[in-house]
């Protein structure tokens, strides 16, 4: 029951500021509400046992992803833009077009049948820790998908790199 | 890899260094020092003489290749690969190519000093000594063909060597037009083959054609002996390269082409592939008596035809040229009588005096400066001996003095088409010694009206007459050895020889027909002998004694003269029936119909049709990320739909 | 014990929400925060599925994709950077030098 109360907590805290995000004008508001999301994500994650999953969105999204949006909002001078009008012309189009999907998500759920359940359980993740077998999967299965992903932050490091700098005259 | 791959292979090489490096080469040593161009070529085609040696000792010693290499294309039972076959007869057209086109590599060294195509000109040699051997090398259908038709490329490109000359380019332009009508009829010819054998292969062809003799084939409404359909399709082909009679006009002409030229494609090598391809598929004409008799009387019209119009031309590369149709048409006689061998033969010592004759007519076109009037000439024995003597040798050679090997080979087709015993075969005997007669009289004609007697040129020329260059001279001497003794391979059993030529070729081409009696033999011995005299001391006669007697019989003899003069009007019927024809067709509804409205239409529809499409769709691409985005997320919402319409089994 | 339909509509929800936010909003920083947005709310139910079916899988998928996020972010912020040094504005309608 108190799992219940937790978790309806934590969804309507998200949802709340995941539309507040989504309405700011002013883009600093929009970037500390996106912060609040990440914290309650967090705390549902928690109720995942995931532990490990919870600390890396605080650290990895909080502290890292929102800094660097934070920087750029600085470095730009984005005080015309904050007067303009802040939705395109065919929002309403946008309205009907993310109620129609999410109908038919609510039309998909209906049918929707789990799969098999596997060997982790959680009185396993519990003995091994979570941060462990987490490890364990991720540098045995998916040693591919890791190392593709690896490759992909180098090219975006670089690209943001080559992309932001000054021209050197 | 077996070592004959290498014979075409080496001249191939060369021609690739030379087309891309000559060039370089020749500007890196200096104009006087063209190193690059000419040794290179020489290297390659030397090179490949040698193999072919190496390759007719194998051939004697009794190992036929006939081996694919690489398989091309394979599609059904469309097998096209890259062979080699090499016979006896495959080992006579290796020395004849290999040979002769060495020492017409040699000979340009010195006639093509300082042109400025010097390069260009040794890389298409090469080129076109490598078509013709892998045309000779074939073993089967396609790759004959593919050497048939880049002989004629190469035609092309050293006809029309001096391009700027408006004379040459439109000769190259005419023989490959011309020759474009033969292979029409050849490349039908080899698509029955592989509808009837399902093959291309020679091997397998031969092997399969017992099945089909009998059956019979509806061309064009009429029902026809299929063999007969073949070998005539084929012959076509032989036809248009040989310089055979409906299609022969292109070879004179092709005289507009450097003189080595004429002598390696137009006397020695490619003209006489119509001969080799029939020898080759002897077995289809052997079992088609009509396609037999077609080829033999076409031969005997030809040599007849070909040998009167020589009597009276004035260039001296024309009237070689003729006697090259004429000879070729000798060759025909023996390859439609059956003896294939004897054709063959011919087309092995003709090699080799024809090509004498047109190294010397080059080289008095040298000392000549260029001209090519014998009525301009005369006296020029003392000038160039080394040019009289070999041409002499030739002359002699050609007009089948015993002893020469000219005399061995054309005796023998006389006798074999006379004792043939096929239809018509008398009458093409009959025009075959007045061929010979022809012959010697127009061959000594020249050499009198060149050498003998007074100069009758301009003045100032005389002091630029003088013998040719080393490099030239030595191959006239080569190929005057090779004019008397190439003979002595086949010398007759009637004159107590072996007939060794014959019997050696004989397991590709089979016996002749009949050997004739031995009264026959004696007969045409005799005959022929007094022809080749006759027609030797006639052109002494009137060319030495009584020099105003050819005016006067020129003009009693107007109008026959001027038929003879203007080559039966050959030329000009053509122009009349054929070009004119196209042009009227193709100036008129072609181009205003199909050219106007139709191509025209469609290239200029599609583009416009493309445009203004695009101006409607482009308005699609607002550059708003927005919209695309909105875009995005319906595709999204489709694909949602379907997957749950799939769900609930709607769809 | 909260039943897997919960997370799942709090995924959906999310997931829409910052899909709204994408297709409407002009702001591109308010975009891409949309795309963190969506990211966040596949994960949430990654993460559930991977909780109840017991399987780890999901929750590597989750790393995957935090790790995709983050070069997204730093992309597409770089563009930022460039799109507002050219233009001074970062208004994406207002950029439409695309346009056929």
């Amino acid at each position: 029951m108190i799992e219940k109360a937790f978790f309806l907590y934590f969804a309507f805290a998200a949802v709340a500021v995941s539309i507040i995000t989504v309405t700011r004008r002013n883009v600093m508001h929009a970037v500390l509400c996106m912060l609040l999301l990440f914290f309650h994500l967090a705390g549902l994650y928690l109720l995942l046992n995931a532990e490990f999953l919870a600390a890396v969105q605080i650290i990895i999204y909080a502290g890292a992803i929102m800094v660097l949006f934070l920087f750029v909002i600085m470095l730009l001078n984005l005080r015309e833009d904050v007067k303009k009008v802040q939705y395109g012309r065919l929002w309403f189009v946008g309205v009907i077009v993310v109620c129609g999907i999410l109908l038919a998500m609510a039309g998909a759920y209906v049918f929707m049948v789990p799969g098999q359940r596997s060997d982790w359980t959680i009185g396993r993740i519990v003995a091994e820790t979570h941060t462990a077998a987490i490890g364990q999967v991720l540098y045995t299965r998916y040693m591919f998908p890791f190392e593709v992903v690896s490759l992909i932050l180098l090219v975006a490091v670089i690209g943001a790199i080559v992309l932001a700098k000054r021209q050197l005259k | 890899m077996q070592y004959y791959v290498l014979i075409p292979l080496l001249p191939l090489s060369a021609f690739v260094l030379n087309i891309l490096f000559g060039k370089k080469i020749t500007n890196i040593f200096g104009e006087s020092f063209k190193i690059g161009a000419h040794w290179i070529s020489l290297l390659g085609v030397a090179s490949a003489f040698v193999l072919s040696i190496i390759a007719v000792k194998d051939v004697m010693d009794g190992h036929v290749v006939n081996a694919d290499l690489y398989t091309w294309i394979t599609s059904g039972n469309l097998r096209v690969s890259i062979g080699f076959l090499i016979d006896q007869l495959t080992a006579v057209m290796l020395v004849v190519v290999t040979s002769v086109s060495l020492l017409v590599h040699v000979y340009s060294i010195g006639y093509m000093h300082g042109d400025k195509g010097y390069y260009r000109f040794f890389s298409f040699l090469s080129l076109f000594t490598f078509s013709m051997l892998m045309l000779v090398m074939a073993n089967n259908f396609l790759q004959l063909y593919f050497g048939w038709e880049m002989v004629g490329l190469c035609s092309y490109f050293l006809i029309g060597f001096w391009y700027e000359k408006k004379s040459a380019a439109s000769a190259a332009k005419k023989a490959f037009v011309v020759n474009r009508f033969g292979d029409f009829g050849f490349s039908l010819g080899v698509m029955l083959v592989f509808l009837t054998f399902g093959t291309l292969h020679y091997a397998d062809v031969f092997q399969g054609l017992p099945g089909i003799i009998g059956q019979k084939i509806t061309v064009l409404g009429f029902r026809t002996d299929l063999v007969t359909v073949i070998a005539l399709l084929l012959t076509c082909g032989a036809i248009g390269k040989s310089a055979q009679l409906p299609l022969h006009a292109w070879l004179p002409d092709a005289m507009e082409g450097p003189t080595p030229v004429s002598a390696l494609i137009h006397a020695a090598t490619m003209v006489t592939a119509g001969v080799f391809m029939i020898a080759r598929t002897a077995p289809i004409f052997n079992a088609s008596r009509t396609a037999m008799v077609c080829v033999m009387l076409i031969g005997g019209c030809t040599a007849f035809f070909a040998a009167t119009i020589a009597l009276v031309q004035n260039d001296i590369k024309r009237v070689i040229a003729y006697s090259t149709i004429s000879q070729l048409g000798y060759m025909f006689m023996a390859c439609g009588a059956g003896a294939y061998a004897f054709g063959i033969f011919h087309l092995y010592t003709h090699a080799f005096f024809k090509a004498l004759l047109f190294l010397c007519a080059g080289s008095v076109m040298h000392a000549m400066q260029g001209e090519l009037n014998i009525q301009k000439m005369g006296g020029l024995k003392k000038y160039m001996p080394v040019t009289y003597w070999t041409m002499l040798l030739a002359s002699l050679s050609i007009s089948g003095v015993p002893g020469l090997s000219g005399f061995f080979s054309k005796d023998e087709i006389l006798l074999k088409t006379l004792a043939s015993g096929l239809p018509f075969s008398g009458v093409v005997w009959v025009l075959g010694m007045l061929t010979a007669f022809l012959t010697a009289f127009y061959s000594f004609r020249v050499i009198f009206l060149t050498f003998h007697g007074k100069f009758r040129g301009h003045g100032e020329l005389t002091h630029h007459l003088h013998e040719s260059p080393p490099s030239m001279a030595f191959p006239l001497m080569v190929l005057a050895v090779g004019a008397v003794a190439a003979g002595f391979v086949g010398i007759p059993h009637s004159l107590g020889g072996h007939d060794a030529f014959a019997r050696f070729l004989e397991p590709v081409v089979g016996e002749a027909r009949s050997e004739g009696s031995v009264a026959q033999q004696w007969v045409v011995m005799g005959l022929s002998i007094l022809a080749s005299t006759a027609g030797i001391a006639g052109a002494a006669y009137v060319y030495l004694k009584k020099t105003d007697l050819p005016q006067m019989v020129a003009e009693s003899f107007h109008h026959l003269h001027s038929l003879l003069y203007n080559k039966y009007y050959v030329d000009e019927l053509y122009d009349l029936v054929v070009v004119r024809l196209f042009y009227r067709i193709s100036r008129g509804p072609i181009n205003r119909i199909v050219d106007g409205r139709i191509i025209e239409g469609v290239v200029n529809g599609v583009p416009s049709l493309i445009a203004w499409s695009a101006a409607r769709l482009r308005r699609v691409q607002t550059g708003v990320v927005l919209h695309y985005s909105l875009v995005m997320a319906g595709g999204l919402f489709a694909m949602v739909v379907y997957v749950l319409a799939r769900l609930w089994k709607v769809i | 014990m909260v039943p897997l339909n919960w997370y799942i509509w709090l995924s959906a929800i999310l997931f829409c929400t910052g899909m709204f936010g994408f297709i409407t909003r002009r702001n591109l920083i308010i975009m891409l925060l949309s795309v963190e947005i969506m990211f966040n709310g596949v994960n949430v139910s990654l993460a559930a599925f991977s909780h109840y079916l017991q399987d780890a899988a999901g929750q590597v998928l989750v790393f995957i994709v935090i790790a995709v996020a983050a070069a997204e972010a730093a992309i597409g912020l770089a563009l930022v950077i460039l799109l507002f040094r050219h233009h001074e504005t970062i208004m994406i309608d207002e950029i439409n030098e695309m346009k056929g």
